[in-house]
């Protein structure tokens, strides 16, 4: 379980990152190295050259701005986790980094490194995905911005090009007193879940639902979006909702299959976990007096 | 026996090495010229090799040498000598020790890569190409025991290596006339094992004498030194085997092991040091597992719920090659008739055959097995029955007063087996008022009232502890008055440092801290067998007190004649021999070990025999029987079919306990390894012999966050069997706790629930099984 031979490369600076970006061949880059290393000690990757982003001053840190709250992608999951701008803030994204990993890998792993692998199972990409998320890359001739919905490209696959880096990801915080839920099934805590699902919704002073977001994820090979089921949210009185669009929306999904598990199963899971991120919304929104 | 350290929870003298970061083991050792290996193993699970072009792999950055079996043709050649020869294996079934034509199972060593790094004995490795015939694999069990069967040898006829027998009492006739008989299939999964340190292996040779050093992550290693010796066709005396610190060995490490073979064969060609260290890839392929079986049990037992005979057929999944003998098949039979005094038994269990990696023990060997069986046999007659779990058990049990009781069972030597001593029906009672039983209802309530559903288990064990023939100690005073313990027992971090050291300072009157423990050196101790089946503290904890009580008389002998005093009023204390009553008449242990290291000259007193120091070895003849009782409760989430234990007590007899602390770490360890049988751990392979689940991502080895509070209660029933009153402590938490998780989890799916004869279960399975019930 040694790595095959690559060439290490440190760059301090962005320009620095960007021309190793634009010359490299086979190139990764490093972040927290809690998904890469153990796939190139497995050896299942093997990269020429490693370019370790940990130096780079900046892409690192929390910041609350006009259009969002701003999360550097080297910025570590422990800190988002102990963040007190996304507990208040995004206290969904919170509650599932509760689940990720352990103190170890949480140490090191960063938000940046998971929006890029991509594990289907994968906690942050996924709430990412519900808040609706923008992915801030960096390329050689300036920045492109790229919508949740467009990030997403496949198992193990988002937009990123070959010369690009992700810089930060940016997140519109839902009102405040929001409800917020999520549930996961892992065998082991901080294993990767088998199914997860995750809501979120607004309501209006009577108690009726004024917006809603719901997900499934670990079920497809990315995160998918409820739609249909979101639509049909709205209106309802919380406290008398119908929770049956949206497990059936979650049991209607193509799920797949591994070692352990069937995709019925999967199915069935997602039902369960969905329910219960909703239930879980509904008791944490804040009632308007 | 007790003292000022016996019984007593002393904190182990290992600890504060280990948990700082300053234990030593084998990737610690670092010599002048030393070669990094990596091996060429088998992605494929049966097949020929026709050719090995190793060409391009050696042309490869910092590559020194890669070797298959032809290459050391003139050193030794041949298959391994068998560990335990066993008259029904006609023909022993070993590795060599790299592969030469056929290979057996996926993981299995073809050829060793020597290079400057393990890195670049990896890049080498991977370049190595092989030429291969494949052939027809059988990678399950069951397949494997049909006639038409694919063989996992070519050779062979048949898959079925041999069969065993045995039994007792007239099984014909009690099923004939018995008022109730029931039949069960049990599937019981092979699993993995998986010690925190993997193996390793680092040898040397002394380019003067040719002698071979060699140290090793192994729970035996006199065993190495051994049919290493014998293979090399060697004196003993060239070899040194030694284990330093080893982070566990739970089994697998009680085996003489290719790789091991291997390094030495690759040091003596190359003459240069060379280390191995296997990763937990390798682990997952090379290291021997679990214990696959398939049951078939009949059962006879009577309206009251006694349990009366069984009769049953094993078909026992071996893997690819038998190293160990027959011996982990073996341990099925013998676990039979555990707590139940049955009238006969009819057992044939089939020795198979195929291509995955050898089983051999791992904790508890079979016995988990069989403790399975029993207890979820007692379960299914109270179901059937419509009586308490308890009530069949109590019915059914061998009585305390039967003491000794005598199974019908024979030992290897064909002696009969006989239980020395307890009781297992007060351990039962004892572990049901421990977990509150009487209030189970309110609680099952409670948790229904949370959307869970709550189960109760129990499962019984006896074990076999203490099997001979001996391990040896030695106890020498030193002339500045320490305490040198030495002994053949190899320690994988179980405290034997600081129990040996227990009951040497209590026979000596010394301080723990004047105690040194060296274990495990051929070079300081002659003989050892191995660490395995709970046999240390009866076998070497017993010939420590014998050394120690003989260096104990000799300094008294020596006392009395500076003292002038009658040995009779004489005692040790305080690091001296003094006259009982009058503290200042002494004579320091330091004082007398210098004296009879001698002085040029000066004559011993009383012509002793010089050197305060003596060697004993305690003959362990007959097993000891260690017991317990375990009961538990599960929560189970009826939606995802999640299962969570939440309580856990065990009673456990293990006879004298030379130190609770260290027995309660052994116990509690054993039953996280019996709740990942039952619920987590599961080595999938598919129909072509490919393991699937080879990182802990995959594997679920169970983690502290699963695990529940595990409560502990102790009873002292002394061996007669042994000088010290103890018996093994090292698998009695594994043995019952898979059949005591189960029996909770059939408990919480309530009486329509399906009656769970397999482990592990999975959510997915009970999702299954919850909706089949409604
Ligand atoms: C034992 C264990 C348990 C885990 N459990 C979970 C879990 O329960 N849930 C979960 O979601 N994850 C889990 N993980 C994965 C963990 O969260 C990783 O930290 C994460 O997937 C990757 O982040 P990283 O910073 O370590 O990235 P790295 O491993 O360094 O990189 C991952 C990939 O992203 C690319 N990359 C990284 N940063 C950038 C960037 N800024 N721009 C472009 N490409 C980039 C890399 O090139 C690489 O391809 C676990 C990991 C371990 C070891």
């Amino acid at each position: 379980m040694k790595a095959p031979p690559f060439q290490y490369h440190r760059p301090q600076t962005r320009e620095e990152l960007g021309t190793l970006l634009s010359s490299l061949e086979n190139a990764k880059i490093l972040a927290g190295g809690q998904s890469l290393m153990p796939m190139m000690n497995l050896r299942v990757l093997a990269p020429d050259h490693l370019i370790d982003i940990n130096r780079i001053p900046g892409l690192a840190g929390i910041r609350e701005t006009p259009e969002g709250i701003e999360i550097g992608a080297m910025t570590r999951q422990a800190d988002i986790l102990s963040s007190d701008v996304v507990k208040a803030r995004l206290p969904l994204l919170s509650r599932a980094l509760e689940h990720v990993g352990h103190i170890q890998t949480r140490a090191r792993g960063t938000i940046g490194g998971s929006c890029c692998h991509l594990d289907p199972s994968a906690e942050q990409p996924a709430m990412c995905a519900i808040l609706d998320a923008e992915f801030i890359v960096t390329r050689p001739d300036g920045h492109r911005i790229v919508p949740a919905s467009e990030w997403f490209e496949g198992l193990l696959q988002s937009a990123l090009g070959e010369q690009e880096f992700l810089e930060a990801i940016r997140i519109k915080p839902w009102a405040k007193g929001h409800g917020y839920g999520f549930a996961e099934y892992a065998r082991r805590h901080g294993d990767f879940a088998i199914a997860g699902g995750a809501a979120l919704i607004e309501a209006s002073k009577d108690g009726r639902i004024t917006r809603a977001a719901l997900l499934s994820f670990g079920i497809e090979a990315s995160p998918r979006r409820l739609s249909d089921a979101e639509a049909a949210l709205i209106d309802q009185p919380i406290g008398k909702l119908d929770l049956e669009p949206a497990v059936a929306a979650a049991r209607a999904l193509d799920a797949m299959e591994d070692v352990h598990v069937t995709p019925d199963y999967r199915r069935h899971l997602a039902g369960v976990l969905i329910r219960r991120a909703l239930n879980e919304a509904c008791t944490t929104l804040e009632r308007q007096p | 026996m007790s003292g000022r350290f016996f019984g007593a929870a002393v904190t182990r003298v290992e600890d504060a090495r280990l948990l700082t970061g300053t234990g030593h083991y084998v990737d610690d050792i670092e010599l002048p010229g030393m070669l990094h290996a990596a091996f060429v193993r088998a992605s494929f699970a049966h097949g020929r090799i026709r050719s090995i072009d190793k060409r391009d792999a050696l042309a490869m950055p910092g590559v020194v040498a890669i070797y298959t079996m032809d290459d050391f043709a003139d050193i030794a050649q041949g298959p391994m000598p068998p560990m335990a020869p066993h008259p029904l294996l006609k023909t022993p079934i070993t590795y060599h020790p790299l592969s030469d034509t056929e290979v057996r199972h996926v993981g299995e060593a073809i050829a060793i890569v020597l290079a400057d790094s393990r890195a670049n004995a990896e890049d080498a490795a991977a370049a190595v190409i092989l030429d291969v015939e494949y052939l027809p694999t059988v990678s399950d069990v069951a397949l494997a025991h049909e006639a038409n069967s694919p063989t996992a040898h070519s050779q062979h006829a048949s898959n079925i290596a041999a069969t065993m027998k045995a039994g007792f009492g007239d099984c014909a006739r009690i099923f004939a006339k018995a008022d109730h008989v029931l039949t069960e299939q049990f599937d019981i999964h092979r699993g993995g094992c998986h010690a925190m340190e993997c193996r390793g292996v680092v040898a040397n040779i002394d380019l003067l004498t040719d002698a071979l050093t060699i140290s090793t992550s192994s729970q035996s290693p006199y065993m190495v030194r051994r049919h290493l010796a014998a293979y090399l066709d060697r004196d003993e005396n060239g070899i040194r085997v030694m284990t330093p610190d080893v982070g566990g060995g739970f089994g697998p490490k009680a085996n003489v092991y290719a790789e091991e073979f291997a390094v030495a064969l690759s040091t003596i060609k190359i003459r240069r040091p060379v280390k191995w260290i296997e990763d937990r890839q390798e682990h997952f392929v090379a290291t021997t597992q679990q214990r696959g079986q398939i049951w078939s049990i009949d059962v006879a037992f009577d309206n009251n719920g006694r349990m009366r005979a069984i009769r049953g057929h094993c078909i026992h999944d071996n893997g690819a090659y038998a190293p160990y003998g027959l011996i982990l098949p073996a341990t099925a039979i013998a676990s039979f008739p555990g707590p139940y005094a049955l009238e006969a038994l009819d057992l044939t269990v089939d020795v198979v055959l195929t291509n995955l990696v050898p089983t051999s023990p791992v904790r508890g060997a079979c016995r988990p097995n069989v403790a399975f069986l029993l207890e979820r046999l007692a379960d299914r007659i109270a179901r059937h029955l419509g009586m308490d779990r308890q009530d069949v058990r109590q019915r059914s049990f061998v009585k305390a007063e039967q003491m000794p009781y005598t199974t019908g069972l024979k030992a290897r030597d064909g002696s009969p087996i006989s239980y020395d001593s307890g009781d297992y029906t007060g351990a039962l009672n004892l572990v049901l008022d421990k977990i509150a039983a009487k209030d189970f209802e309110a609680r099952r309530k409670e948790s229904k009232q949370r959307g869970k559903l709550r189960g109760l288990g129990i499962a019984s064990c006896v074990e076999d502890t203490g099997i001979g023939p001996f391990e040896g100690a030695s106890i020498r005073v030193t002339p500045a008055g320490k305490v040198i313990v030495a002994t053949g027992a190899s320690s994988q971090g179980q405290g034997h440092r600081t129990a040996f050291a227990q009951i040497a300072a209590d026979a000596l009157g010394v301080e723990l801290e004047d105690v040194t423990v060296e274990t495990a050196d051929t070079a300081k101790f002659p003989l050892g067998i191995s660490t395995i089946a709970s046999r240390i503290a009866v076998t070497a904890g017993s010939s420590v007190q014998l050394a120690a009580h003989k260096v104990r008389a000799k300094a008294i002998t020596f006392a009395s004649h500076q003292l002038e005093v009658d040995e009779h009023d004489l005692e040790l204390e305080g690091g001296a021999v003094r006259v009982k009553g009058i503290a200042d008449m002494k004579i320091k242990l330091s004082e007398i070990a210098r004296a009879l290291a001698g002085s040029t000259g000066v004559p011993l007193p009383g012509n002793m025999e010089p050197d305060l120091a003596a060697t004993a070895y305690f003959n362990s003849n007959a097993l000891t029987f260690a017991y317990g009782a375990n009961a538990c409760e599960v929560e189970v989430d009826p939606e995802t079919g999640d299962v969570r234990v939440v309580r856990y007590v065990v009673v456990h007899d293990c006879g004298k306990l030379i130190n609770p602390l260290i027995v309660d770490g052994q116990i509690r360890g054993g039953v996280v390894h019996g709740i990942g049988n039952a619920l987590f751990e599961r080595m999938i392979y598919d129909e072509q012999g490919q393991p699937l689940t080879t990182t802990y991502g995959d594997y679920f080895l169970p983690m502290a966050s699963e695990m529940p509070p595990i409560e502990i209660h102790h009873m002292e029933t002394p061996s007669p069997r042994n000088p010290i009153g103890v018996k093994g402590a090292g698998e009695g938490g594994t043995i019952p706790a898979a059949a005591c998780v189960i029996s909770a989890v059939e408990d919480a799916l309530g009486p329509n629930g399906p009656f769970i004869p397999v482990h592990p279960i999975s959510p997915q399975q009970v999702v299954q099984w919850l909706k089949a019930t409604r």
